[in-house]
C-alpha cells in the first residue's frame, strides 16, 4: 500500500515482511533508524520469533549475523560508513563461508575528517569483499531491492548488501509503496541453508585450508558471485510481475540517439534524469544508471553505451592517488571500444548535486574541456585559504 | 563394559578408584571423541588435552546437542588443515576475534528456530579471549546470551610464535618480552585477570581450572552446561612450545601452577566466589619456574632472586584472595 513514510521506516517495514529471524543492531548515524523500528517490532511480538540482538559494535553485528546464518537463521542487519570498515573483517569473512547476510548500507562518508553526511566511500571501499552489492536510486527501489536481496542471497548463498543513500533516501519522507506481507511471502519462500550447524549431521565450517587448495576455493567463489547477475534478472522480472515494479542491473534512459552519457549509481540518477529531460530538445544526453555494482555487470554496460561517445561517469567516491572507482570497471568493460571515458566525482561528504553544477561538467564536454578525472563544484577559494596555510 | 583407566601420578584420584558413574568422560567407550585423533598439535599440548575433556563432557552434559564455534588458533589451525577435520561435533570457526559474538548469533539462531536444545560453547586461546577478542566476549557477557566461553590459557600467542598476550604472567620470556636488560621478560603489573573481570559482569557462572584436575575440569564443564545464560570457563593450559617444557612435564606444570598458587582454581557463583580447589602441598614458585624455559633468565649464574621473589608475592596474594589454604593444613 502506498503511503507517506520515511525511507528508513520503508525499509524496515520490508526487511520486517521478509521474516528476519535473528537481526544483531548497532547504532550508527544515518542507518539508525531502520534498525530502531525493526527492534521495536521484534520487542512488540509483531516478529515473533525473531531475535534481535544489541550488540556491542558493528564487528560483533556482522559476526553475529554470520553465526545466525551458519545457525540455519535468515540474518539481517545494517549499516555505515565507519561502522562498515569496522565489520571489514568480518564481511570477508561471510562471504568466503557463503552465508546469506542481508545488510543495508545507509550510505555515508569515511573520516578523517567525520563526516556523517552522504557519499559512497563506504561501500565502495567494500567492493572487493565478495558481497553483492545494489544500489538504490530512491526508496521505491529501495524496499524492493530489500526483497530481491534476501532471494538472491539464499538462492546463492551469497551475502548481499543494499547501499542506500543516507539522508538523501533514509530520512526522505516521501510516498513508497511497502511491498504487501502476501507478496513477500509468495516471494521469498522460506530460509533453507546450504550448510548448518547441526548436532544430527555435524560439519566443519572454517576450516584452514592451504595452497593446495585455496586458489580454487577462491576461484569458485567468485563464479558463484558472478551468477548473481542472471540469478537478479530472473528474481527481478518475478517480482515485476507480482507487483508491477521494474528493476533492472543496468538502466538506461534517453540514450537513443545520444553521443554522451552520464553514467550514475544510487539516488543522483533521479536528478540527472531530470536534467536529460530539461535538456532533451536542445542538448540531449542520455543517463545509465547502476543498480547492481557487485558483480560488475560488465556485458549489459558494454550493451547500454555501445552507442556512446563520450561516457562521463559521475561518482559518489573515489580512489585517492588513483582515481575513479566506477569508472576504472566502466572503462574495463568497455576496453577496445573508441569511447572516451571521464570521471566526475560529486556530491562528497554530502555537498548537493545541482542540476546546475551538471549543466556546467555537460558544457565543458560539449566544449571539448572536461578533464579526463576531476571533481565537481570544488570550492576554489576554500583550496587557496587552505594551501596558503599550508605554505605559511 | 570396558573402562579405559588413567594413571595421574600424583595425588588425584585416579578412575580404579572411583564408582564407575563418577569416571571421567574419557573412560566411557561411548565418548563422542569431540576432537578426534590425527590431528596436529605439538607433543604434550595441553590445550588439545583441555578441548578434548572440556567438548567430551559438554556433548555428555547436553546429550549430543552441542555446537561449538572456535575462535583462530592453535586449536583452530591444528584440527582443521583442509580436507581433514578433527572435530566430531559441528564446528563453525570465524575469525581470531569475533568467537563470543559469533556463538551470541548461533544460539540466536537456534532459539529463534525453537531448538533452545541445542546449546552453544564457544573457546579460544587467551590471546583470543582476553586481547582482541574481549570486546566481543564482553558484550556476550553483559547480554547473558546463552554460550560457555572456554578459554585455553597458555599465557601467550604461541601460535604465531609465542609472543606476549594479556594473559602472558610477569618475568616470561616471550619473542616480544625477551629475556634481556635489567627487567627482563614480561614487565610487572601488565596484564588482566579474565576470570575476575567476568566476574564482574556478574553472569551465573565462572571457573577456573587446570589439565593437572581433570575431573575438576570434567566436573566445572558439567555444571556450566547445567546452566543457562553466559558462563566462562578459564583453563590454563601448558604449552610445551612457549613454555620451553618437556612434552612430558605438561599435566606436571599445570599442577605446579596450581600448587604454588599462581594459578588459583576456583568457581563463582553471580560474581562471588563459591568455592576453591584448596592447595595440597603447596610449594614456593620456583619450583613451578625452573622447569620452564622461559624463566630459565631467573636461575642463570647468580640469578634473579629478587624477581623470584616478587613472583612469590603474587603467589601469595592469590593464596590470602581466594583462602587457598585449608585451615587445618595452614
Amino acid at each position: 500500500m502506498r503511503s507517506q513514510i520515511e525511507g528508513s521506516r520503508a525499509i524496515a517495514q520490508t526487511v520486517a515482511r521478509c521474516r528476519p529471524q535473528v537481526v544483531p543492531a548497532y547504532p550508527i548515524t544515518p542507518q539508525t533508524h531502520i534498525v530502531e523500528a525493526v527492534g521495536a517490532m521484534v520487542k512488540s511480538g509483531e516478529l515473533a520469533p525473531c531475535v534481535f540482538i544489541t550488540v556491542e559494535s558493528e564487528f560483533a553485528a556482522m559476526s553475529a549475523a554470520l553465526g545466525a546464518s551458519a545457525g540455519g537463521a535468515r540474518a539481517y542487519t545494517a549499516t555505515a560508513s565507519q561502522g562498515l570498515l569496522y565489520m571489514t573483517e568480518a564481511l570477508f569473512n561471510v562471504a568466503g563461508l557463503g552465508l546469506p547476510v542481508v545488510m543495508t548500507v545507509a550510505n555515508r562518508a569515511i573520516g578523517a575528517p567525520i563526516n556523517i553526511w552522504n557519499d559512497h566511500s563506504d561501500s565502495m571501499s567494500q567492493r572487493d569483499c565478495g558481497w553483492v552489492q545494489l544500489y538504490a536510486e530512491d526508496n521505491q527501489a529501495a524496499v524492493a531491492l530489500h526483497v530481491v536481496a534476501f532471494a538472491l542471497a539464499e538462492r546463492l548463498s551469497l551475502p548481499v548488501m543494499v547501499c542506500v543513500d543516507g539522508f538523501v533516501l533514509t530520512h526522505a519522507v516521501e510516498p513508497i509503496d511497502v511491498p504487501e506481507a502476501s507478496v513477500v511471502d509468495d516471494f521469498l519462500p522460506p530460509f533453507v541453508p546450504r550448510q548448518v550447524l547441526d548436532p544430527d549431521e555435524p560439519v566443519t565450517i572454517g576450516a584452514m585450508v592451504g595452497p593446495d587448495a585455496f586458489t580454487e576455493v577462491r576461484v569458485l567463489a567468485h563464479r558463484q558471485l558472478m551468477q548473481a547477475l542472471e540469478t537478479f534478472t530472473d528474481l527481478t522480472a518475478h517480482y515485476s510481475e507480482l507487483t508491477g515494479q521494474h528493476l533492472e542491473a543496468v538502466s538506461s534512459y534517453r540514450t537513443e540517439g545520444t553521443d554522451t552519457v552520464l553514467m550514475t549509481i544510487g539516488s543522483i540518477t533521479g536528478t540527472v534524469r531530470d536534467l536529460a529531460d530539461e535538456l532533451a530538445d536542445t542538448d540531449p544526453f542520455g543517463v545509465v544508471s547502476l543498480t547492481m555494482y557487485r558483480p560488475f555487470p560488465a556485458e549489459d554496460v558494454r550493451h547500454a553505451l555501445a552507442n556512446a561517445k563520450h561516457v562521463i561517469v559521475i561518482e559518489r567516491a573515489f580512489a585517492p592517488g588513483a582515481g575513479g572507482v566506477v569508472s576504472a570497471d566502466v572503462r574495463t568493460a568497455l576496453a577496445g571500444n573508441p569511447i572516451r571515458i571521464s570521471t566526475v566525482v560529486a556530491g562528497l561528504g554530502g555537498r548537493a548535486v545541482t542540476t546546475a553544477a551538471l549543466r556546467g561538467v555537460l558544457a565543458d564536454a560539449a566544449a571539448g574541456t572536461l578533464e579526463t578525472f576531476g571533481f565537481l563544484d570544488v570550492k576554489d577559494d576554500v583550496m587557496a585559504r587552505e594551501l596558503s596555510e599550508v605554505r605559511a | 563394559m570396558s573402562v579405559k583407566f588413567y594413571q595421574v601420578g600424583s595425588r588425584a584420584v585416579g578412575n580404579r578408584l572411583l564408582d564407575i558413574t563418577e569416571r571421567t568422560e574419557q573412560s566411557n567407550p561411548d565418548r563422542r571423541n569431540a576432537l578426534n585423533s590425527g590431528h596436529r598439535a605439538c607433543q604434550g599440548c595441553g590445550e588439545a588435552l583441555a578441548a578434548r575433556y572440556v567438548l567430551d563432557t559438554a556433548v555428555r552434559a547436553t546429550n549430543g546437542r552441542l555446537v561449538t564455534v572456535n575462535a583462530t588458533g592453535c586449536l583452530e589451525v591444528f584440527s582443521t588443515p583442509y580436507p581433514e577435520s578433527s572435530w566430531q561435533l559441528p564446528w563453525l570457526h570465524s575469525l581470531f576475534a569475533n568467537a563470543p559474538a559469533v556463538a551470541s548469533g548461533v544460539a540466536a539462531a537456534f532459539h529463534a528456530q525453537g531448538r533452545d536444545d541445542i546449546r552453544v560453547l564457544a573457546q579460544g586461546g587467551d590471546g583470543g579471549t582476553v586481547d582482541i577478542g574481549f570486546a566481543c566476549l564482553s558484550g556476550m557477557f553483559e547480554r547473558n546470551d546463552d554460550v560457555l566461553y572456554v578459554c585455553y590459557d597458555n599465557e601467550a600467542y604461541m601460535n604465531t610464535g609465542v609472543q606476549r598476550s594479556g594473559a602472558t604472567p610477569p618475568a616470561a620470556r616471550t619473542a616480544t618480552t625477551e629475556a634481556v636488560g635489567p627487567s627482563p621478560g614480561n614487565p610487572f603489573g601488565q596484564g588482566k585477570d579474565a576470570p575476575r573481570i567476568a566476574m564482574a559482569h556478574d553472569i551465573a557462572y565462572v571457573a577456573t581450572a587446570t589439565i593437572a584436575d581433570l575431573h575438576d575440569l570434567e566436573a566445572k564443564v558439567t555444571q556450566a552446561m547445567s546452566i543457562r545464560g553466559a558462563r566462562y570457563l578459564h583453563v590454563l593450559v601448558p604449552c610445551p612450545l612457549g613454555w620451553g617444557s618437556a612434552p612430558a612435564q605438561t599435566v606436571q606444570l599445570a599442577r605446579l601452577a596450581q600448587r604454588s598458587g599462581l594459578f588459583p582454581v576456583y568457581e563463582a557463583t553471580d560474581g562471588t566466589v563459591t568455592s576453591v580447589l584448596p592447595i595440597r602441598g603447596r610449594v614456593p614458585v620456583e619450583e613451578y619456574l625452573r622447569p620452564q624455559k622461559r624463566y630459565a633468565h631467573l636461575f642463570a649464574g647468580a640469578g634473579r632472586p629478587d624477581i623470584v621473589a616478587r613472583l612469590q608475592q603474587i603467589a601469595d596474594r592469590n593464596v590470602a584472595r581466594y583462602g587457598l589454604i585449608e585451615e587445618a593444613s595452614r
